[in-house]
């Protein structure tokens, strides 16, 4: 790869991308996200099995129910998680140009918190009532 | 520089084209494909949440996109992923747990996945209409 676009000192050695600073640690992350994951998700499935043909007096009562609304948070926030960190584990493995690199990272931060966000606030404001 | 040539010399990892296709291999393409569809799949689900807490119209409005005949098509394709990719997961758990590697498990293993994937997105499909 060129150098024409770096962001890296040879600092990158114990810092940054470089497999050598935090790999088993992402690895763990993915792990523990994932069992979260698989477990709350069959809470988020039998959620939507039962909201089906609900009017939408229903959904919001369902939805606003405090229980619901913490194990729905606490679903999309691990999936969310989990679904971040392995997008970055993708683009780490087939982009290589560094500057698209840099970019796609930004990118799948910026959305995964920006999915996160939404379905927080939406959550948070029917469990509240407004 | 000494880092280009240190670069130059690493030895590379074959990649998918040198392969032969294998059950096992192709699941773990699949394990991936899914996990890029629900990626994008949490945007209907924000979606969704942000119509409910925006009023009956916007919801009636989402409401009647998903239930499109497309709508409930794409919403089948993110339930067998979101399961396929789940079974998947439970498979990396054994494999993390130190079993499974043989190939005669690991194909056992690949094939249950596929089929248990189907089935229980028919199962929740048929539980969604009975319900419904």
């Amino acid at each position: 790869m060129s150098k024409s676009f770096r962001f890296q000192t040879s600092l990158k050695h114990t810092r940054g991308f470089g497999s050598g600073k935090s790999g088993t640690g992402h690895f763990w992350q993915q792990r523990v996200t994932g069992a979260a994951a698989l477990l709350l998700s069959l809470v988020y499935v039998v959620l939507l099995i039962k909201l089906q043909g609900d009017d939408y007096g229903a959904v919001i009562a369902t939805l606003g129910n405090p229980f619901v609304a913490v194990l729905m948070l606490a679903f999309l926030g691990v999936s969310i998680w989990h679904m971040k960190i392995g997008m970055q584990v993708i683009i780490e493995d087939y982009v290589n140009q560094p500057l698209l690199r840099v970019l796609a990272l930004m990118a799948n931060s910026f959305f995964s918190a920006l999915v996160g966000i939404a379905s927080a606030v939406a959550l948070i404001k029917i469990t509240f009532g407004a | 520089m000494a880092d280009a040539r240190l670069a130059a010399s690493r030895p590379l990892s074959p990649h998918l084209q040198v392969f032969r296709f294998i059950l096992t291999m192709a699941m773990s393409i699949v394990h991936r494909m899914t996990g890029g569809f629900l990626y994008v799949g949490t945007v209907f689900v924000a979606i969704w949440l942000i119509a409910a807490a925006s009023g009956p119209e916007w919801f009636a409005r989402v409401d009647g996109v998903y239930q499109s005949w497309i709508g409930r098509l794409i919403l089948l394709g993110l339930v067998w992923s979101l399961i396929h990719h789940a079974i998947g997961g439970v498979r990396h758990f054994i494999w993390d747990l130190g079993y499974g590697f043989d190939k005669k498990t690991a194909d056992r293993m690949a094939l249950f996945n596929l089929v248990a994937g189907v089935l229980l997105t028919g199962v929740v499909a048929i539980a969604a209409f009975v319900f419904a």
